[in-house]
């Protein structure tokens, strides 16, 4: 059996900040990751490497705040192009995100986890809470609701007790990106696996046979 | 009572093709059989009483305020009736929050506006209030049901919605605003948190900055054995985004919480308790009779209540409650006349004895000065009374941008990013 978060969190790899803006920034960028990362008690090496390479955010803005959120949202298309960028050169992918409106304040997509050789994929969805970035967005993965007592009302995702603590030390640095990568990442690699072994979560090739019986026992009961 | 209607229906169907003669006596028997519990349930509904004008002090048994009334011949509050005057808005029908609402109904509040996205689950029945012949209605529908049941005196509002989204908070913050008939500032005069999360608690916290509403906070740990309640007066007390918020140490240690397969524990009777405290300090702050309590901790574990009082901070990250903090500094000389002219009249009105009672088990961290002037909070952790911890660390210090930096990479249009993300999502 794979280990748990093989699939998405590389072991590999310094902590690196890419330069975004004028040098001076860029060298005040390195030192909040690395503080970033410092405070990151209780997170696995692969995680804490991954983050560090996501670039911190500054503008400390929320979705009714006009052109600041749109400069805030400049910056959360930054850090989730170059997240997935690094993804993609560590083979590494495992997520699909886009602005699900023009106003950037809710966001679409898919994520997915691969356990015994099997791809197991879920839709995405959340909104940028008015508090933002001073609260995280709450992830929910509408498929799973009522799955797992790992989740809240509606799908959102319960996310470990070192989320939190660490999204509220790092505001407003922390991003999109960075809540993919600290509370979705680890909260798929802790529940899928027991999720699809449980029985709760099938497979889609798996799916067909049983459904077609159901659906062929319920057409037999009502006539 | 519809599944039997309905079975009856489809038996007589049968009939009609049966040429049994006892038939029909069996089901003229089945139908006797259903119009007792009909008429108990007609009778059921028919019992729910008319409204009231006014209250009425007199004490018969028909009189459903005569020992609220009482409150005031005994001299407790000076007006009761004037519970009617007022507005409160309760944000979140969970555990805590329904109950509280049944509290202020039952007290015959004026009007409450209840918000909740949530709908009613059989998950829920470990708690107060809701029925399981509710499950599925939401929330705000379903206590809007059982309330206007207990007293139809109760002008009741029911907003279905995420207060946390963009679209959501805009109808919160209108429907705050909306005038009500008694028009005083703003159209609610107390607002009441009883929701889950620190994300929701931050919402609400936006909002009552925004309006410079005083509002109330609740809430229970996520193990169930400890909760508390807060005041919070936009401008002179701390706001939910002065310091990381504060919450009762429960004594258990954290390594030995045992948290795997789980994200949250509930009882009804912490929440039971938690709604208690809310609704008396509710209370006392809109009849104006004791004192009303800056935070209240409750660990039920040592069934200790910790107290403190906390000053606004000065370098808030809310820019309303930075506003709002300024305005309460430049109303200090018309505060204090005021206060002078209120002894002056206590003075010469009584030898009464005095209200103060010695609370020799409540610790408060600060003095009575109401100028908020540095922040003791940054010291907070220190400073904080025993059974108290902060549930998140502040922010690390952190320089922000004073203008806009501008440089290549800032300039990036924002339509030219979203291409390059896509460009990624479909590679
Ligand atoms: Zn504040």
């Amino acid at each position: 059996m794979p280990r748990a978060g093989e699939n998405h969190i590389p072991i590999a790899g310094n902590t690196k900040v890419e330069e975004h803006g004028a040098k001076g920034e860029g060298r005040r960028a390195a030192a909040a990751a690395a503080a970033a990362i410092r405070s990151m008690e209780g997170w696995d090496r692969g995680t804490k490497s991954v983050v560090g390479e996501i670039p911190l955010l500054s503008t400390r803005a929320g979705p009714r705040d006009g052109d600041a959120w749109r400069q805030r949202l400049k910056e959360e298309y930054r850090a989730l192009i170059s997240y997935t960028s690094v993804n993609k050169s560590k083979d590494n992918d495992w997520f699909r995100i886009s602005a699900a409106n023009p106003e950037g304040t809710r966001w679409e997509g898919t994520c997915w986890y691969v356990h015994n050789l099997r791809r197991y994929e879920f839709p995405l969805q959340f909104d940028i809470p008015v508090a933002y970035p001073q609260v995280a967005p709450e992830i929910e993965l509408p498929t799973l609701d009522g799955k797992t007592h790992k989740m809240y009302r509606g799908g959102k995702i319960c996310l470990t007790v070192h989320f939190k603590p660490l999204w509220a030390k790092n505001c407003p640095r922390f991003g999109i990106a960075h809540a993919l990568c600290l509370g979705l990442a680890p909260w798929l690699a802790a529940e899928v696996p027991i999720l699809v072994d449980s029985g709760m979560v099938k497979h889609k090739d798996d799916e067909g046979a049983p459904a077609e019986a159901a659906a062929a026992s319920g057409s037999a009961a009502a006539s | 009572m519809e599944e039997e209607l309905r079975a009856l229906l489809r038996d007589l169907d049968a009939l009609k093709q049966s040429a049994d003669p006892t038939a029909i006596d069996r089901m003229r028997e089945r139908v006797a059989g259903m119009v007792s519990p009909a008429a108990a349930a007609a009778a059921a509904v028919g019992a729910a009483r008319s409204k009231i004008k006014d209250m009425s002090a007199e004490v018969v048994d028909s009189n459903p305020y005569s020992r609220l009334m009482a409150l005031q011949r005994m001299g407790i509050v000076d007006n009761y009736e004037r519970i009617r005057d007022y507005s409160v808005a309760i944000v979140g029908i969970g555990g805590v929050g329904s109950v509280a609402a049944e509290m202020l109904t039952r007290c015959g509040i004026g009007r409450l506006l209840l918000y909740d996205y949530d709908t009613v689950e059989l998950a829920n029945m470990n708690r107060l209030f809701f029925r399981p012949d509710q499950v599925g209605m939401t929330k705000t529908d379903a206590a809007v049901q059982t309330l206007s049941g207990i007293n139809p005196d109760v002008v009741l509002e029911s907003y279905s919605l995420n207060i946390t989204t963009v679209k959501g908070f805009e109808t919160f913050l209108g429907s705050l605003k909306a005038k009500s008939a008694h028009g005083c500032n703003t159209g609610v005069d107390l607002v009441l948190s009883c929701v889950d999360n620190y994300e929701a608690r931050m919402v609400v916290n936006q909002a009552c900055n925004e309006l410079g509403q005083t509002w109330m906070e609740s809430g229970v740990s996520e193990d169930a054995v400890s909760g508390h309640i807060q005041l919070l007066v936009p401008g002179e007390t701390a706001c939910f985004a002065c310091a990381p918020p504060l919450v009762v140490a429960s004594g258990v240690d954290e390594r030995t919480l045992k948290r795997e397969g789980v994200c949250a524990a509930s009882l009804p009777t912490t929440m039971g308790v938690v709604a208690g405290l809310l609704i008396q300090n509710a209370l006392k702050y809109l009849l104006k009779f004791g004192q009303v309590s800056p935070y209240l901790g409750y660990n039920s574990l040592k069934d200790y209540f910790p107290t403190m009082e906390m000053k606004p901070n000065p370098q808030c990250s809310n820019p309303a409650c930075v506003q709002r903090q300024k305005e309460y500094m430049q109303s200090k000389p018309a505060r204090d006349a005021a206060a002078k002219a209120k002894m002056e009249a206590e003075a010469s009105a009584a030898d009464e004895c005095p209200v103060h009672v010695d609370n020799e088990w409540n610790i408060s961290v600060l003095d009575d000065s109401d100028t908020a002037t540095s922040s003791i909070l940054s010291t907070a952790a220190d400073s904080l009374p025993e059974g108290l911890v902060r549930e998140l660390p502040t922010a690390d210090s952190y320089q922000e941008p004073i203008a806009p930096v501008t440089s290549g990479a800032i300039d990036d249009d924002l339509e030219e990013l979203q291409r390059q993300l896509d460009a990624l999502n479909s590679s």
